[in-house]
């Protein structure tokens, strides 16, 4: 197995920052969206509006625990698939 | 820079795909057995599908300079007729012996019910029986994170299969260390809105030292890039990282990984 060699400093604000910068709008715009047509209650925006609270911790790690937060904590198999494809959030 | 694409699915590809692929240094496609996008009605429909994977689309990829491999099963999606799971999984013996096939997958789950994971269990019997390798197929969004653990629960109950020689795919932040820890390998898949964007794969791949780790682009019929692989190695130079390093990732272990079936072979 070839060894681990860390990449070059870079300056990762510099590659990242626009492209954060916009989704972070985008998703202001979208929460702005769904709570005029009186839409934030549903359990997907509630389940974001959780996530979101995430992002304000300090230690790294913060993707791990977003995606944890839409996870189902559940440990059982279901009895049965009930559809085929995915929500991305837990449902009530 | 030459690249190997681990997961595609060719089958829902354009000639057009195969063509750019390989001008983007693409140099082999490994095709996992997949989801029509609809339920088939019978065993026959996955005959005709096994042969369409390791007869017709090697020949497709051949045009392209392109070495098509494949994975066969019945993917998590079509395990509640359970009838009809257990007549696909006993056509695959037959194409095991096929020059491109790796070994079974795309296996796992999909929404981590109990039919679900009786197949897959059943799959792992026959990759034992036939001491072939394994791709693990991780549930969507939601249930990932319990299908991984059930995932990784069922193949301890399997001492034949040794970890070194099974791929948990579509792991994320939340899934990569769990199987990592465990000794399997980890695929991560780029995808443009579910599973990992570029940047997300690169952080994974730095705080794992990108040991035991392909990444893919898992290309379908669905909203996906048959180019995220290279799309991907940019990203890694601008974010500093070495020729050496890069050719690591989407060519070292994804060879490393896939010579364990004693079929697969690059120049």
């Amino acid at each position: 197995m070839k060894s681990w060699t860390p990449p070059q400093s870079v300056n990762l604000a510099d590659l990242g920052f626009m492209d954060a910068r916009s989704k972070l709008i985008d998703l202001a715009a979208f929460l702005d969206r769904v709570q005029r047509a009186g839409q934030e209650g549903d359990f997907r925006v509630q389940a974001l509006k959780r996530a979101i609270g995430l992002l304000s911790q300090e230690a790294p790690g913060r993707a791990r625990e977003v995606l944890l937060s839409f996870s189902d904590p559940s440990s059982e198999p279901v009895a049965k698939a009930a559809m085929q494809g995915a929500i991305g959030a837990c449902p009530p | 820079m030459n690249y190997i694409e681990p997961h595609g699915h060719m089958v829902s590809r354009t000639t057009d795909d195969y063509e750019r692929m390989a001008l983007a240094g693409c140099q082999a496609i490994c095709e996992p057995a997949f989801w029509a996008g609809f339920d088939r009605a019978s065993a026959q429909g996955f005959y005709d599908y096994f042969r369409q994977i390791t007869e017709y689309e090697p020949k497709r990829a051949a045009r392209y300079g392109i070495a098509h491999y494949c994975w066969l099963c019945i993917n998590p999606k079509e395990a509640e007729d359970v009838q009809l799971a257990e007549e696909v999984i006993g056509l695959i013996p037959e194409f095991l012996n096929r020059p491109g096939v790796l070994g079974i997958g795309e296996i796992g789950l999909n929404k981590n019910s109990r039919n679900e994971l009786r197949i897959f269990e059943r799959h792992l019997q026959v990759a034992q029986d036939h001491d072939q390798l394994v791709l693990v197929h991780t549930p969507h969004l939601e249930d990932k994170l319990k299908g991984t653990r059930l995932i990784v629960d069922a193949l301890k109950n399997f001492s034949g299969l040794r970890p070194e020689r099974v791929i948990i795919d579509h792991v994320e932040e939340h899934t990569i260390d769990h199987v990592l820890d465990q000794g399997f390998w980890a695929g991560i898949t780029l995808y443009p809105e579910s599973k990992c964007t570029p940047h997300r794969a690169i952080d994974m791949l730095e705080q794992r030292r990108a040991e035991r780790i392909w990444m893919n682009s898992a290309c379908d019929w669905g909203i996906s890039d048959p180019l995220a692989v290279p799309r991907t190695m940019q990203e890694m130079r601008r974010r500093g990282w070495s020729p050496e390093m890069v050719r690591h990732v989407v060519w070292d272990n994804p060879a490393a990984f896939m010579a364990q079936s004693g079929k697969f072979a690059l120049a």
